[in-house]
């Protein structure tokens, strides 16, 4: 397969890119942010953006879905990082789609799979315990009770945690915390007895949850997939969620110089345009070199998660790069801005708060560079 | 059965039965490397056979016309082609200034009959190129040169000095760019030429470089004459065909090729523990390279395919020389750290007369050769990112 985008892929590309500009600009974040809006995102966005197929590339036609794939879920990803669109697409359409696809049963499938391309239900997942990413640090317990299963323990830093209608929760069933056999997914309503969920309010303005299960009680039909084999069905899904995130991170970098290149063209000092430093000029430059090579990697990762199969080393490769490389552009930005990069009216800060959060999420730079050595065998 | 799958088996076919054993393997540095002409010394008669054997179908320059010597393969083609010898691990039977610089020029730019006169040469390995563009005093600025070419009627007269030409001594032939008019802007009054290295006037000086080894000279032309014909282009137009080789020396030198991986190397030297590198630093600093290399192999992949699809390539070269080039000075970095004190050795059979030292010094040059990173960081700037001069 070539390494570019098709024709059908350019297309959603350009649609994408010209509906966010359009209809979530980042003057959007920046009043829900000062309205302290409790939900973090626009509703009416969030259902747009379902009709516009949106909520349901990764889910397949029966499901109500356009089964658009990996690819055209980077692309929208992409152009969502551009103007910093809030809204349960990561969550939902993204992670929660791939885990119900690939540990969910028949029932689970039909029931959620056309509630999230329609936008209606918003799933996430629940994995992290610590600050620092790792899905078998898993501790909170699963245990056999009545006919199904009660949860305790503790979960962080769930995206969107504070809103969405269902959980996915990596919980231990059998083993200790650091084993990756023992782990099981389960599906649980937020609303459900003896579930304390605390909106933490995040740096990029949206909005996560801490959540409690206290004793939380769920059928033997809320497991997903095999008990104990959690990670076999999520370890796939959770690569792919992030080679999205990466892409994600890529339209921030991307917009990071674009603003930057604009500001060098306008500005001027010494009776010049700034622009025509050739020390401002080569940082630029191999900004612009590092984002094309981070775009390859990604696009590279997304085209292999849609040929299906074990995506780890491609997940680790991109989301290593993307983050390294979105570090870079959000810090040049501000440099090569000066003064203004620092004001809260300009809008560089947003870009490099909300970098920070999904270079952290799901494991950054140093977590996938570590396991990219392991997978490749040192 | 596609045609492409088709043309796959034929050629894994052809692959398994034509390339001898010993050269499937990676070439282990310069003297494993053909580079053909008049003078060149083959290493073996499994070399030799090898360059005949894809000469004889045009594979050594598997797209260009079957009447200039090539392989008239498509892209597509050309691709499977690639992929087909990298399974076998078969080394490229000629590499060349021919093949690499000037011949997609002469495709482009040459005449007919220019065409039919040197292509297919450089397609069997027979004449060997070198490059005239440097000179002391015009190097990133190259527009500036001097060597001044006189219109003689049915030749030229050549007089001046290049510098820094690789292989000028070993070289049959040189492109090279010469002053055809004086009076002048610096970039109109270039010409694009081709000669014989054995005309009388043309003399060679090897320079030697801190890798110890002399590849490239001080060239010299006295009172040389150039045949007419072989002017390629039109006379004064040359800065053109100067620059459009150019992207395609800076796209070689950026396209390393799938060298053996540095984590390799280094699990070979260093032994792994728990199945990690022993050396956990060392093993930060390997993984952190290799996500960039293997981003930027990929890199090579898109500008490939976004090429084939009809997209132009370029400034887009001038990204893939300047990367390509600080990660291939950065992997010789890591190798000899990799290695330890063993890298340094100068001399002595053990370190086959300082292979990994020598080459490390070697890649210092990437970074110079074919327009330095500075000069690529200013193409991106001002074609691609449209900064202010
Ligand atoms: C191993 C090797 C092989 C070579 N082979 C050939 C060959 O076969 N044929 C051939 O013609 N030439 C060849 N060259 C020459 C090569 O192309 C030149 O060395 C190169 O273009 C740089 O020119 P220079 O050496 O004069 O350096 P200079 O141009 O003097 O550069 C010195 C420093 O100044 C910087 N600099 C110059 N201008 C600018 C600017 N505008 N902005 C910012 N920085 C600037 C450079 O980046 C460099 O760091 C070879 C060189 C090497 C090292």
């Amino acid at each position: 397969m070539a390494l570019i985008l098709n024709e059908e892929q350019q297309l959603l590309k350009e649609t994408a890119d010209g509906f966010f500009a359009d209809k979530a600009p980042v003057s959007q974040l920046r009043k829900l942010r000062d309205d302290k809006d409790e939900t973090g995102y626009s509703k009416d966005l969030w259902q747009e953006m379902a009709e516009m197929g949106f909520a349901g590339l990764l889910v397949d036609e029966d499901n109500g879905g356009t089964g658009f794939g990996y690819v055209g879920a980077g692309v929208v990803a992409e152009a969502m990082g551009r103007t910093l669109a809030a809204s349960p697409y990561l969550a939902s359409a993204i992670v929660g789609a791939s885990v119900v696809e690939a540990a969910g049963s028949d029932a689970q499938k039909a029931e959620l799979l056309p509630a999230i391309a329609s936008g209606e239900t918003v799933v996430t997942l629940a994995i992290d315990e610590t600050a620092h990413h790792g899905p078998e640090k898993t501790a909170l317990k699963a245990e056999k009770a009545g006919g199904g299963y009660k949860l305790s323990g503790l979960k962080t830093f769930v995206p969107e945690g504070h809103v969405a209608d269902k959980v996915i929760v990596l919980a231990r069933t059998s083993g200790k915390a650091g084993e990756r056999d023992g782990l099981s997914l389960f599906l649980v309503d937020r609303k459900a007895s003896g579930l304390i969920v605390d909106r933490t309010v995040m740096t990029d303005s949206r909005n996560w949850a801490k959540m409690t299960f206290e004793g939380v009680a769920v059928g033997a039909d809320a497991l997903m997939g095999t008990e104990g084999k959690g990670m076999d069905a999520l370890e796939g899904a959770l690569d792919r969620a992030r080679i999205v995130v990466a892409a994600e991170l890529l339209g921030i970098s991307q917009q990071c110089l674009d603003m930057t290149v604009q500001y060098l063209q306008e500005r001027k000092q010494f009776g010049v345009l700034i622009g025509s430093f050739q020390g401002l000029q080569h940082r630029a430059a191999e900004l612009f070199s590092e984002i094309e090579v981070s775009r390859s990697a990604v696009l590279k990762a997304l085209q292999v998660a849609d040929a299906g199969g074990n995506v780890g080393w491609f997940a680790s490769l991109a989301k290593a790069k993307a983050s390294k490389t979105a570090e870079l552009a959000t810090n040049e930005a501000i440099q090569m801005h000066g003064g203004i990069g620092m004001t809260d009216e300009f809008d560089i800060g947003f870009y490099i708060k909300r970098a920070r959060v999904l270079q952290n999420l799901y494991g950054g730079f140093n977590y996938h560079a570590d396991r990219f050595a392991a997978l490749s065998g040192y | 059965m596609s045609d492409l799958e088709q043309f796959r088996q034929e050629t894994r076919a052809w692959l398994e039965d034509n390339c001898p054993a010993s050269m499937r393997k990676p070439a282990q540095g310069e003297a494993d490397i053909c580079w053909g002409g008049r003078r060149f010394e083959f290493q073996s008669e499994d070399q030799k056979l090898w360059l005949e054997r894809m000469a004889s179908r045009g594979w050594t320059v598997p797209t260009w016309p079957k009447e200039y010597g090539g392989g008239g393969l498509s892209k597509d083609e050309n691709k499977i082609l690639g992929e087909e010898m990298r399974r076998i691990k078969a080394r490229s039977p000629l590499t060349s200034f021919g093949i690499w610089m000037l011949g997609p020029a002469l495709l482009k730019f040459g005449t007919h009959e220019q065409k039919l006169e040197h292509l297919p040469k450089i397609a069997r390995g027979e004449i060997r190129w070198c490059q005239g563009y440097s000179e002391p005093n015009a190097g990133s600025d190259l527009a500036s040169l001097m060597t001044k070419a006189e219109d003689k009627g049915d030749y030229y007269l050549i007089n001046g000095q290049k510098i820094w030409t690789s292989y000028a001594d070993k070289a049959d032939w040189i492109f090279c760019l010469v002053r055809t008019d004086f009076s002048a802007t610096k970039h109109t009054g270039i010409s694009f030429i081709l000669f014989d290295m054995e005309s009388e006037g043309v003399s060679t000086k090897p320079i030697k470089l801190i890798s110890g080894y002399s590849p490239f000279c001080e060239t010299f032309f006295d009172d040389v004459k150039a045949d007419k014909k072989n002017l390629v282009g039109e006379v004064n137009k040359g800065w053109t065909i100067a620059k459009y080789l150019l992207t395609h020396e800076r796209t070689g030198i950026g396209d390393m090729g799938l060298p053996t991986p540095l984590s390799a190397i280094a699990r070979d030297k260093l032994g792994l523990e728990d199945g990690e590198l022993a050396d956990t630093m060392l093993r930060h600093q390997i993984a952190e390279h290799e996500i960039d290399a293997a981003s930027f192999m990929f890199t090579i992949e898109r500008a490939k395919d976004q090429a084939k699809a009809g997209g132009d390539m370029g400034a887009f070269s001038s990204m893939l020389k300047y990367y390509g080039t600080e990660l291939n000075k950065d992997r010789h970095e890591l190798i000899l750290k990799v290695n330890g004190s063993e890298a340094l050795e100068w001399e002595g059979q053990f370190s086959n007369n300082g292979e990994i030292a020598r080459s490390w010094l070697r890649t210092k040059a990437n970074s110079i050769e074919g327009g330095t990173t500075e000069v690529q960081l200013n193409i991106i700037a001002k074609r691609i990112l449209e900064l202010p001069a």
